[in-house]
């Protein structure tokens, strides 16, 4: 050992550094966030709990195309569709199993009417798994409720799609 | 204060007629009601403690620490208490069922049993004994066993290695330790802890002990098995040391324990070289402030350096924990108590020097 490091060893002079920094480090800003009463940012592209979206006048976009179903790497979704008696094409069964979902995403790519979309929401855990399978009812009433936030999205992410 | 209250005329009557309960019953009832005086503070310091980790360690880590319980979290330890408390104590099917419910009971009780002799205030002491010191250092060696004994009971690798770890580690780190009090003694000549603090200390004195005070907060991270010294609960290699097949209230009594040597060992560092009940630095103008408050702040003072190491230093491997304690403070520690006690001889302050015209 050379004489400068058994000075500095002797001294404690390292140790004493690193206190300094800790006892600093104990005046600055916290970086906690109290998750159930604050949250982080979300992107507009952040992919969450799927919904089904309806057009202004209350018509389901959902034209049966099964383009998602297809392209869904999981296969977590299930769609049967048949004519309605006004002769347009829609899902009679639109069933998304949501602890298959990878959430890709590739599901709301592939939509060409921007029907089926991942939303913003990620607080939906349950206690049982049968909850987390989704069923059209469900995906629709999603849709309603987090219409308002879907639509500001993908406002927000437009221009680069 | 209780020889007054004796002496109120009804009382008195009373006690005449009962001798019994006036030579027995009065007096182990106040000895009760001291020890609890010192107990019942001491296990609210103590529960504090462990908040005061937390956020300390919080606070360093920019974190925010426990804030739901109650206003700033400050209920979290008593949270803490009753989940201990309402949970079921598991004694494993292969353990030593009668050591393995001792061996908590023993660190905890010797952790308080220490509390006896250490005065906190002027005067404020349990047992002024004349050799205090002596009591605090076997008592501190007794504690070796109720973790060796914990480690045996449990009946598991995990559990025995480390208990022997923290037994190895204790022994000799209580070397050194030793040879820090010797040199406190040679300087202030006493065993009696109160003495240990009133007796007049210069300048220069103070200064030659401030190595050995280092030493000694260095040894008592190590006595009390904390970080960076708290391999016997090495996670990373061993589960959770000694206590791996503790629940419940056993493992409570472990953690209290370990929470009470801590305190125990800050105070007695207060009464060696911080000077314990009395005001800092020597400003008498400080003294309007009670000493027991003085005492708390210091020992304080020496619990937060506990808990900043912690959150500063990574645990140490084992055979430099071994090599630090043997070849580094030890030898350290014999010097410089030979080079104290010839700094105290030429200077003519030994003990006892002055009186005998040496």
């Amino acid at each position: 050992m050379s004489a400068t490091k058994t000075v500095r060893s002797f001294f404690l002079l390292e140790l004493i550094k690193g206190f300094a920094l800790t006892f600093f480090y104990m005046f600055k800003k916290k970086v906690t966030i109290n998750y159930p009463f604050e949250k982080g940012p979300i992107s507009p592209r952040f992919r969450g709990e799927h919904a089904l979206r309806r057009y202004p006048n209350g018509e389901e976009r959902c034209i049966a195309c099964k383009l998602c179903e297809a392209i869904c790497p999981a296969q977590a979704i299930t769609i049967e569709a048949e004519p309605r008696e006004d002769g347009s094409r829609r899902t009679t069964r639109y069933d998304i199993d949501m602890t298959k979902c990878i959430y890709c995403g590739l599901c709301q790519e592939a939509c060409p009417v921007d029907a089926i979309v991942e939303g913003p929401n990620f607080e939906y855990a349950t206690e049982t798994h049968e909850e987390l399978l989704y069923d059209k009812e469900r995906l629709l009433a999603n849709g309603d409720r987090w219409e308002a936030q879907i639509a500001a999205t993908l406002e927000a992410d437009k221009k680069y799609r | 204060m209780l020889e007054q209250f004796l002496h109120i005329a009804a009382v008195a009557a009373f006690l005449k007629e009962y001798p019994f309960i006036a030579t027995y019953v009065v007096p182990v009832a106040w000895i009760v009601v001291k020890i609890l005086a010192l107990i019942l503070p001491l296990l609210i310091i103590m529960a504090y403690l462990t908040y005061a980790e937390r956020k300390v360690l919080a606070a360093i880590q920019l974190r925010q620490g426990p804030m739901m319980v109650g206003p700033y979290g400050l209920l979290q330890a008593f949270a803490d208490g009753i989940k201990l408390f309402s949970k079921e104590t598991i004694i494993p099917s292969g353990a030593d069922k009668t050591l393995f419910i001792i061996a908590p009971m023993i660190t905890f009780a010797l952790s308080l049993v220490a509390w006896a002799v250490i005065p906190v205030g002027g005067g404020l002491v349990l047992a002024n004994i004349n050799v205090g010191m002596l009591y605090l250092f076997a008592i501190s060696s007794l504690g070796v066993y109720g973790i060796i004994v914990a480690g045996w009971a449990s009946n598991s690798r995990y559990a025995f290695l480390g208990g022997l770890r923290s037994a190895a580690q204790m022994i000799s780190y209580e070397v050194s330790m030793g040879f820090v009090i010797v040199a406190v003694m040679l300087a202030t000549g006493s065993l009696n802890m109160t003495e240990i603090v009133t007796v007049h200390r210069p300048l220069w004195v103070t200064a030659l002990l401030f190595p050995m005070f280092v030493i000694y907060v260095i040894s008592a991270l190590a006595e009390t098995n904390r970080p960076p010294f708290d391999l016997p609960e090495g996670e990373s290699e061993l589960v959770g040391g000694y206590n791996v097949e503790y629940s419940a209230m056993t493992f409570a009594l472990f953690f209290l324990g370990e929470y009470l040597n801590m305190i125990l060992l800050s105070g007695v560092a207060t009464i060696l070289f911080l000077g314990g009940w009395l005001p800092p630095f020597g400003i008498h103008a400080l003294a309007v402030v009670p000493g027991v408050l003085w005492f708390v702040l210091k020992v304080c003072f020496i619990l937060f350096v506990f808990l900043w190491a912690r959150g500063t230093l990574p645990r140490y491997r084992y055979d430099q924990l071994m090599r630090l304690g043997w070849k580094v403070f030890l030898p350290f520690t014999l010097v410089w108590v030979v080079i104290v006690a010839g700094a105290l001889l030429y200077n003519h302050a030994l003990p006892g020097q002055t009186l005998s015209g040496m």
